[in-house]
């Protein structure tokens, strides 16, 4: 699911509008994972948000894209339209949110994310991949989880599986491709795959490289909202041991 | 097989990675609920053959619409598309299947269950929703919401059930079961005229390993001209995904909310339930369609809707009143 990781000459000056479907339109920013088009991003999810009218069933904000999912025939029915087909109307209705949020983006995100510490055991049955990435990359454990903890991650977005936040960017030190074959990843798995770094919040196959595993719970269906993370919010790893990994899950040893 | 609560799906949820879900063929679904008399939005039972048997223990009226599992009461068999008061004590069984992939089972009253998130779909993945998350088994005991009609009335004598005489014309809906219409999505355009021409003329047939997430097509594998890596962005219900093999997956109800393979076409909104009655080894032939008319189909079904929801309301009243 990779990627151009460098940004166009001027990211924020084009754009494209387009169908995904009958149901859904995208605006997409630029095929690449940027800082700069994840806010620009974000300020046009929050714009479309507030201008929801009937029959706007979702806005979903991704790494440089948003979509606006609608239902046709409540939107027709609501007269919004005018004379429009209802996918023409959802298209100038984006033009209008890019137009709207243009002058907004040197002033930084409308809402500030929060920022979360999340302990991570990168030992043993912990970290499957652990060995691999550290053969593959030449570098000891201990420096990858250095590198790994070093820096403080933009959750980009929330995706695949509910609460699946995607982070970056990761040191190039750790650049790495996808399995070839997804395999089974046990909840909490703390995974990176390119310059991405993630949480598998639920048990589920995965295609990423799991380096450890977290005791945090990321997406509980009885809380309110289900998911800890958003996209917007930032991430800082730190290394625990096993010991300290069952403390926090309360789990006996 | 699997059986479980859907609705017309969770939706608002996306940024959360929360997919919506819901029945595969969101048309049988709404006319189940519409023909007892409920909301479209009420849960229904989505059923995969081999079905359960299911036993009533008070009079209700029910609805099965979608596949055909030649459905009978107490092994008689009794008519789909149609509603019907059943009896008390009598047992509703699925003994073969005829035609479809998954048929759709509504009680008057709906079932009484909670929401999450504002649907009552199961979400498997998130084990959320519907039936607590999970398929319905075996010695399940569902509830129903309560209702002011009184059914016994509606049965005669001895019968162990009693069709009502009003009932829904499928045919323009499901017709030619393997055409399916397409817009093209956002990569259709990086495809070579031989690949495009490939989509447009090959049958592809659905493989086995497809489920309520996606269906994996088997045929002439498609190759962009030149290969492109998308960072992940939102996909829908009905977006036709190239796999890095040449491989194509149709992306069905409960489909990731985000994805990044590239988007060759987007199946049209109002063939969604025609698919969703195709089983593996079925196949499907694409055919090209413009947005205006995939819009236009999706408004005259919805005043079909209406008129059905209408009527159904009058010829319930006028029964038990």
């Amino acid at each position: 699911m990779l990627l151009n990781y460098h940004p166009v000459a001027d990211p924020l000056s084009s754009y494209s509008i387009f169908p995904l479907g009958d149901s859904a339109v995208t605006i997409d920013l630029g095929n690449c994972i940027d800082e700069q088009l994840n806010i620009r991003a974000l300020a046009l999810h929050d714009w479309l948000q507030a201008h929801r009218s009937p029959g706007i069933l979702d806005i979903i904000g991704a790494y440089s894209s948003v979509s606006v999912f609608f239902d046709p025939p409540i939107v027709q029915a609501s007269g919004v339209n005018g004379s429009c087909g209802v996918g023409q109307w959802v298209e100038g209705l984006l033009n209008e949110a890019w137009t709207a949020t243009s002058g907004r983006i040197a002033a930084g995100p409308i809402v500030e994310g929060h920022t979360f510490r999340i302990p991570v055991c990168y030992e043993g049955e912990y970290a499957p991949d652990m060995q691999w990435v550290a053969r593959h990359k030449g570098l000891s454990t201990e420096a990858i989880i250095n590198i790994h903890c070093a820096k403080t991650y933009r959750v980009y977005m929330v995706g695949f599986l509910p609460g699946f936040s995607y982070m970056g960017t990761v040191d190039p030190q750790l650049e790495l491709p996808r399995k070839q074959l997804p395999v089974n990843v046990v909840a909490g798995g703390v995974g990176i795959a390119g310059l991405q770094t993630g949480i598998y919040p639920l048990t589920s196959p995965g295609g990423w490289q799991i380096i450890g595993r977290t005791p945090v719970k990321l997406f509980d269906p009885r809380l309110d909202p289900p998911v800890r993370l958003q996209s917007g919010d930032r991430v800082q790893f730190y290394p625990v041991s096993q010991v300290e990994f069952r403390d926090l899950t309360g789990r006996p040893a | 097989m699997l059986d479980t609560i859907q609705d017309m799906g969770r939706h608002g949820f996306g940024n959360w990675g929360v997919n919506p879900g819901g029945a595969m063929d969101g048309y049988a679904a709404q006319v189940a609920n519409l023909l007892v008399g409920n909301d479209k939005h009420e849960a229904v039972i989505e059923i995969h053959f081999p079905g359960p048997q299911i036993l009533f223990e008070q009079n209700t009226l029910i609805a099965i619409t979608g596949a055909d599992f030649s459905p009978t009461v107490n092994d008689e068999v009794i008519p789909r598309w149609q509603p019907v008061v059943v009896r008390k004590n009598t047992v509703l069984h699925f003994p073969s299947l005829v035609q479809g992939g998954r048929c759709y089972l509504s009680v008057h009253g709906g079932y009484c269950l909670q929401k999450w998130l504002n649907s009552y779909s199961t979400s498997l993945k998130a084990g959320a929703g519907g039936w607590d998350g999970m398929p319905l088994k075996k010695g399940d005991e569902l509830a129903f919401n309560e209702s002011h009609i009184y059914f016994a009335g509606l049965l005669k004598e001895e019968n162990n059930f009693e069709a009502l005489p009003w009932r829904v014309n499928t045919e323009k809906i499901y017709q030619y079961p393997h055409e399916v219409g397409f817009i093209p999505g956002h990569e259709w355009p990086l495809l070579s005229d031989a690949g495009r021409k490939a989509f447009l003329e090959n049958n592809y047939i659905i493989h086995p390993s497809s489920d309520r997430m996606g269906y994996h097509l088997s045929g002439a594998p498609l190759i962009l001209e030149k290969p492109i890596e998308l960072v992940s962005s939102a996909m829908s219900f009905g977006t036709v995904q190239l796999l890095p093999g040449g491989r194509l997956i149709v992306l069905m109800a409960d489909h990731q909310t985000t994805g990044g393979y590239p988007r060759i076409a987007h199946v049209v909104s109002a063939h969604l339930p025609k698919l969703a009655q195709l089983r593996p080894s079925d196949a499907i032939q694409f055919k090209l369609m413009d947005l205006a008319a995939a819009e236009q189909m999706l408004f005259s079904r919805q005043k079909e809707l209406h008129i059905l929801q209408r009527s159904c309301r009058d010829h319930l009243n006028e029964m038990v009143c």
